[in-house]
């Protein structure tokens, strides 16, 4: 009988070491993904483990921590001015996860990065409770106020504000917004708080980062751009040179006529006026000569056509990358399928401040550790030179008409050299929907320096159809955003 | 002759009983670490969830102390020539249990539970029940031989015991498996733990009796012993019994530790690998046909393959679906190589069964990957030492009666462990010594017992061949 006995001790050896391997590939192998399953509690468990680490803007946290009462989680996240800063902060909810900063930097914010580990290790050491460090953006609680309450009550919109000479940006603002706080626990309140913020209850969205995460189609303010692309392939040369801009204008192998709004000289008119008044005729044609794909090239110097990590995450804007020759017309003027987001705008107009050069924008300035050291600072970094130093100021004199005598008159500062462009952008099925009104602009100081650059949407459901325009409705936000920034800079 | 002479008495002998020495020392040296290693554990749970050393210890160690040292004593009286690794690696499962269960009572997540109770200090008690029937095996069993006589009986009671949870009013269907019994005021018994040994004992009997037409009366085909039609008989009714409780009693886990144990002594009383292959095919049809209607089951397996999922649709309420394998692999996947320590894991959020059916996933947790192969390889141990005891042992029903329950114990541990860590469709059984729960504590403390019994037959010293009148003539050698 020993035989069959020996047999079955290697079997039952087997059994067990089947359970070793098993286990090493679930705790040595797998070990990892199991732990940072965004579904394994202990992630929500450990985020609310210490007081979390704050987001900072101008030196004081826009965020905090207080105890909860909740048997998984000790701390719970708060948000001051939370409708304001949601598109900055993201939310942190026990119940509900986190998103943007609150999700990128958690490492920091939790005090788990691997960064800290070597004070995480001493503080065990010493007896001392983890800290979660700190995020410093570059955002500037006065242009985000302006931006905010220049949405407020103006129905939906967007505004992003950057600085073109670092691409920090300063201002990013969504309404209507939500306030992170009313689900950052996990109760029965947070979650019907939570539910009544999702699109399905609530069709304005206000969870939507509109900044960055929506795209609109940008219309007349698009005109930069192919101005831009003028200039840099060499069709035109100066912002004074009449144009051969035909008017009536017909829309190439086609018998639609391309219209202008009102009756507005842009006959052969030069670039300045044809931008002054908005002539979708020179632009139009225009994007037709410097032809599909000089366009394109320019829009992706710009940044169109691709994500941007700032760090959040956003849409990539679209220029359509295959057309025909009215479409090119369309789209140079900022219709048919050319969409943007708030931010790819005022990457736009801070490249065209900056004297051409496109800087990469970026809101994290740095990392903290709980002590305040610096553990990871971020520096201004060249992305694209869209156009050259020369031919930026060309448009930005172009720009700067719009605003002194143009449709941009509302966005003037007095002291300050303000150029910009308006923007109505229909959209809908036959126009059917209320246009967006659109102004994009940069301040420039005395000094030659500009200090912001500002990109506005607003689609406001209360005016009359009529009214909207970029100038009448945008202009004023970007313009109190502007002014907050130079107010602040002083 | 006494089992007690030893060979000093018999130099004269020239086959004189080898000196098999008894080990007890060992044993005992071994018992310290076994209550020693716990009380660490058990301070260290405190420390890591209240700051202070438990206020409990001096009971729980005394408690601890008080098992071994009550075994120790009737073992070294009643089974000198025992293994002596068996009592202290079930002591040191025992203690370690104890210990997660006390750090899971401590679990405020499981305090919320409708259904929670403070469970260590029970586990206490059914382990001192435990050893109080390790002891009346020892005591009251002087040699493995007389359960030969209750081959019948045994059978007759296991059947008894498999279909209680089936009687109306008595039975109690938990998370779908019907293996549980309700006893007014004593709470729910597992009957098939008990069943188990019970079953062990009538397969030996039964086999030891029969091995030999099972094994010869066969016909060769395709290098294969077929055995004739009539001796199929006894594996087609376990197999049917097996079938029945997994039909009636929704258990894979059970169906399958009886029909495997029944195979391996089948395999070992008859030499012949047919049966084993008999075996696999008729479990492999049974559990692939039973499957096929069978919802509760495909449920299991379905959970099994994707673990996710099956936590996703109970996060939706979906009813019949658990998160708790879900659970418990994060729970391994958290702990990792070295584990969070003792008391600051978070496997608690397995919630239902967390400190029976899952109890390794705490130490998985807690401890990691070192302490669970530690575990498994402490179980590891205890099925070598049976295995051991049935190779050492001299009659044929001791042979098959201690291959049946290492062999059964082994399967346990690998349903139990295997289904938790995802290796096999989970099963409503709890881990040996390990997990909360009377019945399984009790039983396999009984299940220890019977092969201290049949280790110390094996290893006593024969007993000195019966005085030769022509001994001192054919002497040769004197020391």
């Amino acid at each position: 009988m020993n035989k069959p006995l020996r047999r079955i001790a290697i079997f039952c050896g087997l059994l067990v070491f089947a359970l070793l391997v098993r286990d090493n590939w679930l705790q040595y192998v797998r070990a990892d993904d199991l732990k940072d399953d965004p579904l394994n509690r202990r992630v929500a468990i450990e985020r609310y483990a210490t007081p979390r680490g704050d987001i900072i803007v101008d030196g004081k946290s826009i965020t905090g921590s207080s105890t909860s009462n909740s048997s998984d989680f000790e701390y719970k996240r708060t948000y001051k001015d939370g409708p304001m800063w949601a598109p900055v902060t993201g939310y942190a909810s026990q119940a509900f996860g986190a998103t943007q900063l609150e999700s990128i930097d958690d490492g920091i914010l939790t005090g788990n990065d691997d960064r800290l580990f070597f004070r995480n290790t001493l503080d065990m050491i010493t007896g001392k409770k983890k800290q979660g460090g700190n995020v410093v953006t570059t955002l500037n609680a006065a242009a985000q106020k302006a931006a905010y309450d220049g949405l407020k009550g103006r129905g939906k919109g967007a505004v992003a504000a950057i600085d073109p000479s670092t691409g920090a940006i300063l201002a990013l603002a969504s309404f209507p917004s939500y306030d992170p706080s009313v689900f950052a626990g996990n109760s029965q309140a947070d979650a019907e708080a939570w539910q009544k913020l999702q699109k399905k209850a609530n069709p304005d969205e206000p969870m939507l980062n509109r900044a960055l995460r929506d795209i609109y189609p940008p219309g007349s303010t698009f005109k930069v751009v192919t101005a831009a692309a003028a200039l840099e392939s060499g069709l035109y040369t100066d912002a004074d040179e009449k144009t051969d801009s035909p008017l009536p204008y017909t829309l190439p192998d086609t018998t639609t006529e391309l219209k202008n709004e009102g009756t507005i000289p842009c006959k052969n008119a030069t670039m300045r006026v044809a931008l002054q008044w908005s002539c979708n005729t020179v632009f139009g044609k225009m994007g037709v000569d410097v032809g599909k794909d000089k366009m394109l090239e320019e829009a992706k110097k710009f940044g169109f056509n691709s994500e941007q990590f700032v760090p959040v995450r956003s849409s990539a804007s679209n220029f359509p990358e295959k057309m025909d020759k009215p479409q090119t017309a369309l789209s140079s003027i900022g219709q048919f399928e050319t969409a943007t987001t708030p931010l790819q705008m005022a990457m736009v107009a801070s490249a065209i401040a900056n004297d051409g050069k496109l800087m990469k924008p970026y809101m994290v300035d740095k990392l903290q550790a709980p002590n305040l050291d610096v553990l990871e600072q971020t520096e201004p970094e060249e992305m694209s030179q869209p156009l050259s130093s020369k031919n930026a100021q060309t448009l930005q004199s172009m720009m700067e008409t719009v605003v002194k005598d143009g449709t941009g008159k509302k966005a003037q500062i007095s002291g300050v050299t303000v150029g910009g462009k308006t923007g109505t952008a229909q959209h809908g099925v036959d126009n059917s929907e209320k246009p967006y009104a659109w102004f994009i602009s940069y301040a420039k100081l005395a000094d030659g320096s500009s200090p912001v650059a500002v990109a506005v949407v607003v689609q406001d459901e209360e005016a009359i159809r009529d009214n909207i325009s970029g100038g009448g409705l945008a202009a004023p936000i970007a313009k109190s955003v502007m002014e907050a920034v130079i107010n602040s800079k002083q | 002759m006494s089992s007690t002479t030893n060979t000093s008495q018999h130099h004269t002998s020239t086959i004189g009983a080898i000196g098999t020495p008894s080990r007890r020392n060992t044993e005992l040296a071994l018992l310290v670490f076994s209550v020693v290693i716990p009380v660490f554990a058990y301070v260290n749970v405190g420390l890591a969830i209240d700051d202070k050393v438990p206020t409990g210890l001096l009971s729980y160690g005394l408690g601890l102390g008080l098992i071994a040292g009550v075994g120790h004593v009737v073992v070294r009286k009643f089974a000198p020539y025992a293994d002596p690794l068996l009592l202290p690696l079930a002591t040191l499962l025992n203690g370690v249990g104890l210990v997660v269960i006390w750090r899971l009572d401590q679990s405020k997540r499981l305090q919320l539970r409708s259904t929670f109770v403070e469970a260590a200090p029970r586990q206490l008690l059914y382990s001192a029940l435990g050893v109080a029937l390790f002891v009346a095996v020892l005591v009251l069993l002087k040699d493995h031989r007389i359960l030969q006589r209750y081959t019948y009986i045994s059978m007759a009671g296991a059947i008894v015991l498999l279909v209680l949870p089936l009687v109306p009013g008595l039975g109690v269907d938990i998370f779908g498996a019907r293996i549980w019994i309700k006893i007014p005021g004593l709470g729910t018994v597992q009957p098939g733990e008990f069943a188990k040994i019970a079953l062990a004992i009538f397969f030996a009997g039964y086999l030891m009796v029969k091995r030999d037409a099972l094994a010869l009366a066969s016909r060769r085909f395709m290098g294969l012993y077929l055995p004739r039609g009539r001796d199929l008989g006894p594996i087609i009714v376990v197999w049917i019994i097996s079938i029945l409780i997994l039909v009636f009693e929704t258990d894979l886990g059970t169906s399958l530790l009886f029909f495997g144990m029944f195979i391996i002594m089948l395999y070992v009383a008859t030499e012949r690998t047919s049966w084993i292959v008999f075996g696999l095919l008729m479990s492999a049809a049974g559990a692939v046909g039973v499957a096929s209607f069978e919802t509760h089951v495909q449920q299991r397996v379905e959970a099994w393959l994707d673990p996710m999922n099956e936590y996703l649709l109970s996060q939706k309420g979906v009813p019949g679906h658990t998160e708790q394998s879900m659970q418990a692999l994060w729970a391994f996947g958290s702990g990792g190589t070295l584990g969070t320590g003792l008391g600051q894991g978070n496997s608690d959020l397995i919630g239902f069964a967390a400190n029976s059916d899952f109890i390794l996933a705490t130490f998985g947790e807690e401890l990691g990957l070192a302490g669970v192969m530690a575990i498994l390889l402490l179980y590891g141990l205890i099925v070598e030492r049976g295995v051991r005891t049935a190779l050492a042992a001299r009659d044929p029903f001791g042979k098959l009666l201690a291959i049946g329950l290492s062999g059964a114990f082994a399967l346990q541990v690998f349903v139990v462990a295997g289904g938790v860590m995802g290796l096999i469709p989970l099963t409503g059984m709890t881990m040996p010594f390990l997990a909360y729960g009377g019945s399984s504590v009790i039983a396999n403390w009984a299940l220890i017992g019977i092969l201290l019994r049949i280790s110390d037959t094996a290893r006593r010293p024969a007993p000195a061949p019966a005085p030769n009148p022509d001994a001192e003539m054919t002497q040769v050698v004197r020391p």
